[in-house]
This record gives structure tokens, sequence and C-alpha cells, in this order.
């Protein structure tokens, strides 16, 4: 009998698992359903350059179901609940669809309403996010009309969507500003909770150097726990006061808010607890979870999505056909880090390598956690990348699902 | 590694304070850590999220972040930080002798 296997999300994650998924099993074995509560898929990493007026909506969008191949139906409609006692999702049109096997990459949702007075009266006027079409857009506007003060960049709390994307905006907002002749006239503040630039010591190091070079002030183990839009000033949970004039914020995330719904689908967060090597849910052997969905110890960030890919569709088709699952995923992730003035920095890492100085994927590939022209060019073509190689699941020789230790330089560790 | 001395018993503790081995916690090495964390006084609500913290760790292997904890333990993110004035999650995991949490990747 024809099993079906039910994707939710047609973002990067369900997009390459379905098509990877369709052309590893036939349609006889399997059907293959995507369901989405609308039919735009946003080039994600296209927002950060939209406030500086690098790149346009139109740009970054395309359609979901033209990313699916032939033989995928795909669905448009938000998702009620899922019950996992009886392998039901019932969706928000009334209908509601049986699986044999349910794979999740919903992805993160803002919270902005968590944190007190933030969507308040200065939200999308002198208060923004970038981390979304509409905010993106609006600032664009906010910061083409700027002539001069204080631009507060503030992460609320982790874990986000792309932990380096709120420094490339500070990289970017230091080189816009120059480029219009105001850098003198611009304070920049980097308000972070955690207790340097990044999470792991080598990089927060080396990227903590470069905010320091671009007169970027930073602000660390700030939570906010209150935007007074009023006054314009962030206030600490401890009383520390960061006037602004802009505040661009990256608020809180957590999973989507039907996970909530979902009797003991999610975590508090809303988000899947996850084998991180394995991928599949510990809520139920028959649930799987990709993606910014998954509650598992690495970045939420596309590369991960791409790398799980190849991973969840080995262990889908394992477990359709009864065999023990591969627990091979080592949290993989890699990113380019704009650093603005046509150079980016590139940074690899998994589970238990933090990202190191040295070269990808092989000591004669592109440098690691350096500023280069060359990294720059790959993050600009990464776009077309995407939309033509990740998103269709083809294989790239040389860039594998695990992470490459030849190249790293392991030695910096004992610098640290 | 560095070896302090709670409540008359010398424990394991890494660079920044937290411990090596949670097994080798007691209770009664609580207010000495919190003392040198600058809380004088460990109250009730003080406890329930230090016991909360700990039974999480136990169960799932991580501490819950300010955020979880605020959803979760009965005690709201504001008191959290009236109670463990320089980060809940790090200090009540300091006092509960798990390791640092970490939900921030």
């Amino acid at each position: 009998m024809t099993k079906r296997i039910v994707i939710l999300g047609g973002g990067t994650g369900g997009t390459l698992t379905a098509n990877r998924l369709r052309k590893a099993i036939s349609p006889h074995e399997a059907e293959i359903v995507v369901i989405d509560q609308n039919n735009q898929h946003i080039y994600q990493p296209g927002l950060l350059f939209i406030p500086f007026g690098m790149a346009t909506l139109e740009e970054i969008v395309r359609p979901r179901s033209r990313q699916l191949h032939s033989g995928i139906e795909f669905r448009e409609t938000a998702i009620d609940h899922v019950d996992i006692q009886a392998d039901q999702v019932y969706l928000s049109d009334g209908s509601s669809l049986g699986y044999d096997v349910l794979i999740i990459g919903t992805g993160a949702v803002l919270q902005p309403e968590e944190t007190e007075g933030l969507v308040g009266p200065g939200w999308m006027k002198n208060v923004f996010t970038f981390y979304d079409p509409e905010g993106a857009v609006a600032l664009h506007q906010a910061l083409d009309a700027f002539t001069g003060g204080r631009v507060a960049v503030n992460v609320v709390d982790m874990p986000i969507k792309c932990p380096v994307a709120p420094l490339e905006f500070c990289f970017l907002a230091d080189w816009y500003f120059h480029e219009r002749g105001i850098r003198d006239k611009v304070d920049l503040i980097y308000v972070t909770p955690l207790d340097g630039a990044f999470t792991k010591p080598v990089a927060s190091k080396a990227l903590g150097q470069l905010l320091s070079q671009k007169s970027i002030e930073v602000i660390t183990e700030y939570n906010t726990g209150q935007v007074d839009e009023e006054k314009g000033r962030l206030i600490s949970y401890d009383g520390r006061e960061v006037p602004y004039d802009i505040a661009v914020m990256i608020p809180a995330h957590g999973g989507s808010p039907y996970i909530g719904r979902s009797e003991g689908l999610g975590d508090e967060l809303n988000f899947l607890p996850t084998d991180k090597h394995t991928l599949q849910t510990t809520v139920k052997p028959n649930i799987f979870a990709l993606g910014d969905a998954a509650g598992v110890p690495t970045s939420k960030a596309g590369s991960v999505s791409h790398f799980e890919g190849e991973i969840i569709v080995e262990n889908v088709t394992r477990f359709l056909s009864g065999k023990s699952l591969d627990a091979s995923f080592d949290g993989h992730s890699n990113c380019f880090i704009e650093s603005g003035f046509h150079k980016a920095l590139l940074i690899d890492f998994d589970y238990d390598t933090e990202p190191l100085p040295g070269h990808y994927p092989t000591e004669v590939g592109m440098p690691l956690l350096k500023e280069s022209h060359l990294n720059h060019l790959g993050k600009l073509m990464f776009q077309s990348f995407y939309w033509h190689s990740l998103l269709p699941g083809r294989d790239i020789p040389g860039i594998g699902s695990s992470m490459p230790t030849h190249g790293k330089h392991f030695e910096a560790l004992e610098h640290s | 590694m560095p070896t302090v001395t709670y409540a008359g018993t010398d424990v394991v503790v890494n660079d920044e304070g937290f411990f090596e081995n949670p097994e080798a916690w007691t209770p009664d090495m609580a207010p000495e850590i919190a003392q040198n964390l600058g809380i004088d006084t460990l109250t009730d609500r003080h406890w329930q999220v230090i016991n909360f913290m700990r039974q999480e760790y136990l169960a799932k292997g991580t501490a819950p972040s300010v955020r979880a904890l605020g959803k979760t333990s009965g005690v709201e993110v504001k008191e959290l930080y009236q109670l463990f004035p320089k980060g809940p999650a790090k200090l009540a995991a300091m006092i509960a002798g798990i390791p640092k949490p970490i939900g921030c990747i």
C-alpha cells in the first residue's frame, strides 16, 4: 500500500527534503505532501541587504510550489494542530490529513510581543526588525532618511535565526553610513545577551576585534526587559538603559504556534525535542524535525537545514523499510559573515568544533574567520546556488554534510 | 581545573566556577556558593528555581534558558532577575551544581 509522507513547512528544509525524498522513493511507495500557510518562499539571507538598498523584496521571493519537483503535492493552508496519537494533521481549512511519516520544518517565528513595550508606539516608526520582509523594507526607508544619531542593534534572547546576522547588520551599517558621508554623526551600538560578540571563544575574539576596528560599541550580558518607546531607550532587567534614535531589534524566537496547540509535540518554546544525530523527534518515532524548528544544539541557519536534509532523507527511507537509523548528523553549520566594503568572513563548525581559522573545504579553499573579497563574492553567488542547487536537492562535489577537518587550524584553540 | 571547598567537601569546578561533576553537589553546598555570588540568603523562591534547574538538567541533560525558566519554573522572568540579579540561568545553574546552560548557540 502506498504510504504518505507529510512535510510541514515549504521553506529551506521542507523543500530540499521533499525534492530529495522524491528522488529516493518512488511514487508507488509513498506520496509526498508539503503544507505551508502561504506560497512565498523567501531567501532569508537576502533580508539583511534590504535595509541598505542592496536588494529588493522582489529579488528574494519566489513561489514555494515552483521549487517542488513533480510528483510532490503542495497544499497552501495554515496548520491548526497535529494529533500525534492518531497520526493526523488538522488544517485551518477544516480538512485533515493522515500520515505514515511526519517531517516538521516549520521554522521559527518572531515573538516581539514577548518583550514589554516592544510592539508599542515606536514599532515600525523608529523601532524595527529586519528579520521579516515588512520590517526590512520599513527600516530601509528609515535609514535612508536618517541624518545622524544613535542606532542600537539589540538581540533580545537566544536562540535566534542566523546568529551572525545582527553582527553583519552592524558591519554593513558602518559601511552604509561611511558611503553616505555621515559615519562620524552616527553612534552604532551592538547590544547582546551574550558575554561577547559570538557564542564560541575563537570566533568571538576575531569578531570582537572587527567590531572594535569599526568603532562599533558593544554592550554585553544585556537582557532586555523593556523597550520604552516614548523616551527611546532599551531597559535591561538589571536596570541598564541604552538610549536610541533607531532601534534594530532581533525579537525573541519560538517555534510555530500550532506546535503549542498540539498535545505532546513541542517543548516550552514550541521547538521539537529531537535526537541531535538522527533528527528523529523524541516525541514519536514517525515524526522527524529539521531546520529552525528542531531543538538541536546547533545554529538555526539554512546551511544546517541543508546538511540535515541529506540525513533526514536517509533516515525516513530507513524508517519506512523498518531499518535502524543512521546517527551521523554532526551539527555541521557554515555561514558567510558580510563585513562591509566588499569583504566577508566565512565560518564553519559543528557540535564539537567551534569556528576556527584556516580554509574551507580544504587547505586551498576559501579563507575561514578572516575578511576577504573572495568570501564576499561567495555570499553574493550563494543566492543563485540556493535556488538552483540547494533547494532542488543536488549534491555538490566537495561539499558534504559532515564538517571537514582538513584546512582547519586547531592550534588556534590553544591561544584562545 | 580549580578545586574549591563547599560545606567541608572538595569539589572540582571549571574556570567559570561550574561543577565539573554534578553528582558531587549536595544541597548544603548551595548557600556557600550563593554567598560567593553575592546572594546572602536563599529563600524558598530561590530554592524553587534551584531545584527546578537541577531536575530539568538531570532529566534532559541541559538546563533551561531564562525564558524557558520563566515559562516553566513557576517564577516569572522579572522575579528571576530579582532573585538572581546577575543572570538567573547562569547563577542558578552554578548554585545547583550543574553545567552552564547551553541555550545560546
